[in-house]
């Protein structure tokens, strides 16, 4: 039994604390590039589809694209089980809840106010509801929902584990620390995955974050790994170290990956220099993956792509409107 | 309703038996918040005895309240029934993100896929000299959250049904229990009276009782009160009518949102006047808004403005002096309503 911690473990719940024994895993092997490039292919041509729609009037209100940041998504979530595991992601959420649910429709016609909409057209683009899949628009406050939601998975005792993802900018909230410490303290099967694209909205991250980033998680005892990497490969390599320590010790877990955002913070606010921008594009986790790919097979997984995501679009439009428009 | 009489407990030690009781009866019951472990067994000891007989699901922590909702609507989506104790009511400030911009929305934002059945208790007022940040009725900012409930507690509820009530609701609840509250007796009507008064009480798991002095004949005003100020209420309700031969009739509301006012509108019905009683400071609070729905649904049968009797909208100062001048007491309330009195149309 860990007895990390302060005070003696005879004052301690037991039942919290406690050791709940580790389900028999073994980290998911690299899935071939193929398919990799398939589902970050499908999220970026999705972004892309609705800054279109935005740019035609086709969507109302806004939307926080992850253009750049896929392989995040696609690298993390292949480790998790959807039956038992969950994933709560904040307002650049989309990769996220494609890489974890698969389900296209739903999320357009929720971003277009459909009743199709996995959220009935009531949440939008940051509040998304699907089984063990939920985002929230408030920065910080979606890592104490999610240390609780461990904490419930730790009591249901079938070895899930529930992840949430955050930006450099959300580490300015305090109540990502006081959960590092309950998480820590309580030994949650909590992985946290900070994507640091490097900008909170504008503002860079050297205005904003002191010190290093797994070392902050480190002062609680929480283990912790920082990457700077946009290729698929080696983010899902260090995503299942991640998954595999949470599973084998029931104790939480943070994962840093330095990125890039290739968009703007949601439509079309972007005051980056437009050259360090380009600069980026050699590392775009698509050319990654699509460098390594025999191009003809690269046009047919694209092709077949696009046919489904036209279609998506079609049925989306045809979904009865949420609401009095109807 | 029996007629022998029950022995006296505190409130305090009634609503920790419901507790108690909501911990056998649910496995997914768990207590979560600051310094709940036994020997102490919380600050006001309403959970003593729980981490002795579940030291699993009692959960004490680091003093982190911007967390602790959120962590508690996290358990209560995957299932969980998670009560969270904030210590001071005050305190509750630090969670009201987790509460208007998570708690509050998720059943509705998510379209009906999940529910947050999770019940913050916390106690709240005065009277104790805690001083400015540890005596204050914060009850009005929660009012005005949509998609909650809010209860309040009073010694004349009957407190273990109220506390069951909140545990088994599958919305979110936050429990204002009155610190004053906690050490004195609980008391409920025998026989449809109480302390010489007549009581109508209403079915549901959030009562209102009805108090009366003259058996629900005519009265000089109704008095809405909950949580702390309801023994003033009685109290003022007593004097009114030994010393001024005035009867009012006391409404105690339980639960503040929604509100529900149909007992106040029907004691309205019958004295033509209303005062609102609230520890809280006056502006934009509890007393505010029945005042609203009073209006707009009874005007014709007011004979006056309605009154509201509250704290000022100033702090809650230490001096015990201090502390009792700021506060609004008997007195405010007797002269409310011997105020109305000499209104038109009264009855005396």
């Amino acid at each position: 039994m860990s007895l990390r911690g302060p005070g003696p473990a005879a004052i301690r719940p037991p039942g919290v604390v406690g050791y709940i024994p580790p389900v028999t895993w073994t980290p998911r092997p690299l899935p071939p590039v193929a398919d990799l490039h398939r589902r970050m292919y499908g999220i970026r041509r999705f972004e892309e589809t609705l800054l279109e729609m935005f740019s035609k009037g086709l969507l109302v209100g806004t939307t926080h694209t992850c253009i750049g940041q896929e392989a995040d998504a696609v690298g993390v979530i292949d480790h998790l089980d959807p039956a038992r595991d969950l994933v709560v992601s904040n307002h650049r959420c989309h990769g996220h809840f494609l890489a974890f649910t698969g389900d296209r429709l739903g999320l357009l016609a929720e971003v277009m106010g459909r009743t199709a909409g996995v959220s009935g057209g009531r949440g939008g683009s940051q509040h998304l509801c699907a089984p063990n899949f939920y985002t929230n628009g408030i920065q910080g406050s979606i890592v104490p929902l999610t240390t609780g939601m461990a904490l419930a998975q730790k009591r249901e005792g079938a070895g899930g584990i529930a992840t949430v993802f955050i930006g450099d900018g959300t580490l300015g909230q305090g109540v990502v620390y006081e959960c590092l410490n309950m998480a820590s303290l309580w030994e949650l099967p909590l992985l946290i995955v900070v994507e640091d694209n490097l900008y909170a909205q504008t503002t860079p991250r050297a205005l904003a974050v002191a010190g290093s980033v797994p070392a902050r998680a480190e002062a609680f005892g929480v283990a912790a790994e920082l990457i700077t990497t946009t290729d698929v490969r080696q983010i899902h390599a260090a995503a299942g170290r991640g998954v595999e320590h949470i599973r084998a010790t029931g104790a939480p877990y943070l994962l840093g990956i330095e990125t890039y955002r290739l968009a703007a913070h949601s439509k079309g606010d972007d005051t980056r220099d437009p050259a360090e921008i380009e600069g980026r594009r050699e590392q775009d986790p698509l050319a990654v993956t699509a460098s390594l790919l025999d191009p003809d097979e690269r046009t047919r997984i694209e092709s077949a792509c696009e046919e489904d995501l036209a279609r998506t679009v079609e049925l989306a439009h045809a979904a009865p409107v949420a609401g009095v428009a109807a | 309703m029996g007629t022998e009489a029950a022995p006296v407990r505190r409130c305090v030690e009634v609503i920790n038996a419901a507790l108690h009781d909501a911990f056998e009866r649910h496995e997914g019951v768990h207590l979560i918040g600051e310094d709940l472990l036994d020997p102490y067994g919380g600050a006001f000891q309403a959970s003593k005895g729980l981490s002795t007989r579940w030291p699993d699901r009692v959960i004490t922590t680091p003093i982190s309240e911007a967390s602790l909702v959120g962590i508690a609507a996290g358990m209560a989506i995957r299932g969980l029934r998670p009560i969270v104790e904030i210590m001071f009511g005050d305190f509750i400030a630090l969670s009201l993100d987790q509460v208007v911009n998570g708690v509050s929305k998720f059943r509705e934002m998510y379209d009906d896929q999940v529910t947050v059945p999770l019940v913050v208790r916390t106690p709240m007022g005065g009277r104790r000299g805690y001083g400015p940040t540890h005596s204050q009725s914060l009850e009005k900012m929660l009012v005005g959250v949509p998609n909650i409930r809010v209860v309040a507690t009073s010694e004349i509820h009957d407190l273990h049904a109220l506390v069951s009530a909140c545990v088994d609701d599958d919305e979110p609840v936050f429990l204002i229990e009155n610190k004053v509250m906690y050490g004195r007796p609980m008391r409920r009507p025998a026989g449809g009276r109480l302390d010489g008064f007549a009581v109508r009480e209403t079915a549901g798991p959030y009562p209102a009782l009805t108090l009366s002095g003259n058996d629900f004949g005519p009265a000089e005003a109704t008095i809405v009160a909950y949580g702390g100020m309801v023994p003033l209420a009685m109290e003022a309700a007593t004097r009114l009518i030994v010393e001024e031969e005035l009867f009012c009739e006391v409404v105690a509301l339980s639960s503040l949102l929604p509100m529900d006012l149909e007992p106040v509108l029907e004691s309205v019905r019958r004295s033509g006047a209303l005062i609102t009683a609230e520890e809280g400071t006056l502006t934009l609070g509890v007393g505010a808004e029945i005042a609203a729905r009073v209006q707009e649904a009874a005007f014709g049968e007011l004979r006056a403005p309605v009154r509201r009797v509250a704290a000022g909208d100033g702090i809650i100062p230490s001096a015990p002096g201090l502390e009792t001048d700021h506060l609004p007491g008997v007195d405010d309330l007797i002269g409310a309503v011997t105020t109305l009195a000499g209104a038109p149309g009264a009855v005396w």
